[in-house]
């Protein structure tokens, strides 16, 4: 089952990169999603499955595709040309490089340790208490140690929204795809 | 004990597997220009963090690190809305924009 879905999951973040189209690399990132949900089931992570699965895979992509829609960009563009000459070799280095410095740690922490990761264990809670649930265990421990961090989630929530109103929106009255006074108005707005 | 070390190889195969996904979502984000798709790669290595504390909440047996994952995806949520609200404000103003026409706004 892992191998299953590491491939789907290697396949689809490969897509997400390579595709021409930005409609089908948001169908491959879904292919992605998907893929790691089935491994947070296997890690008995099963409410972070289903929120990845609708939280994700069910509002966040779907943004992406009504953006893409209404922005009218779903056409491909050219990749064959490289607008900056040496970046792909060598941002293909620096991934390389990246994934050398992680997979360095974990040999490291493989030899020393027998591949157990260190760290106190069960600090917050076992997860392995077979007398509850998951969802519990996960709601009982937002409403107790991390309440603060949750209050917080949603302010920045609010904020998010406010937000998205405000960039999105157009100036009243005005066709924002012309003229200078529109530019100067929404300096000032930023600002 | 041939159980134990089977788990521990899964859980270094499960960590090897996140750090690809991070890799190939960092390379993605210098590779692409298109705004849209760099947001894309950035979920991909958020994904990829999420993945690893799963992995880990599970080999250290503690519920800190899915709770963690549902703060992630709490504030990737609110990224993505503020972000795509950032694409669409730009794409309006010059359709067909990439991120090397962003580079105007600074100073």
């Amino acid at each position: 089952m892992f191998a299953i879905a590491a491939v789907i999951i290697i396949a689809g973040a490969v897509g997400v990169v390579l595709s021409a189209n930005p409609v089908h690399a948001a169908l491959s990132l879904v292919a992605t999603l998907f893929g790691v949900a089935v491994l947070f089931v296997a890690q008995h992570a099963d409410f972070l499955a289903a929120v990845q699965v609708i939280v994700y895979a069910g509002a966040i992509v779907v943004l992406f595709l009504f953006v893409i829609m209404l922005l009218g960009v779903d056409r491909a563009e050219d990749l064959d040309t490289e607008p900056l000459v040496g970046q792909r070799p060598a941002a293909i280095a620096a991934g390389i490089a990246i994934l050398a410095a992680v997979l360095t740690g974990f040999w490291l922490n493989n030899r020393d340790f027998g591949g157990v990761a260190i760290g106190a264990r069960s600090v917050a809670g076992k997860l392995s208490d077979p007398a509850e649930e998951n969802v519990a265990k996960l709601g009982r421990l937002l409403f107790t140690d991390y309440l603060f961090a949750f209050e917080i989630t949603s302010v920045l929530l609010v904020i998010a929204v406010v937000a998205a109103v405000v960039l999105a929106r157009r100036a009243a009255g005005r066709e924002t795809l012309e003229g200078e006074a529109t530019t100067d108005k929404q300096v000032e707005v930023v600002e | 004990m041939t159980l134990l070390a089977d788990i521990h190889t899964t859980d270094t195969w499960y960590l090897v597997l996140g750090a690809l996904l991070f890799t190939i979502g960092s390379v993605g984000l210098m590779v692409r220009r298109n705004p849209l798709v760099m947001f894309m790669c950035i979920e991909l290595m958020l994904n990829a963090v999420n993945l690893t504390f799963v992995t880990f909440a599970r080999s250290l047996d503690d519920v800190g690190g899915q709770v963690i994952v549902f703060f992630v995806l709490v504030v990737a949520a609110a990224e993505v809305v503020v972000g795509l609200g950032i694409i669409v404000a730009l794409m309006r103003r010059r359709p067909g924009a990439t991120a090397d026409d962003v580079a105007t706004l600074k100073g």
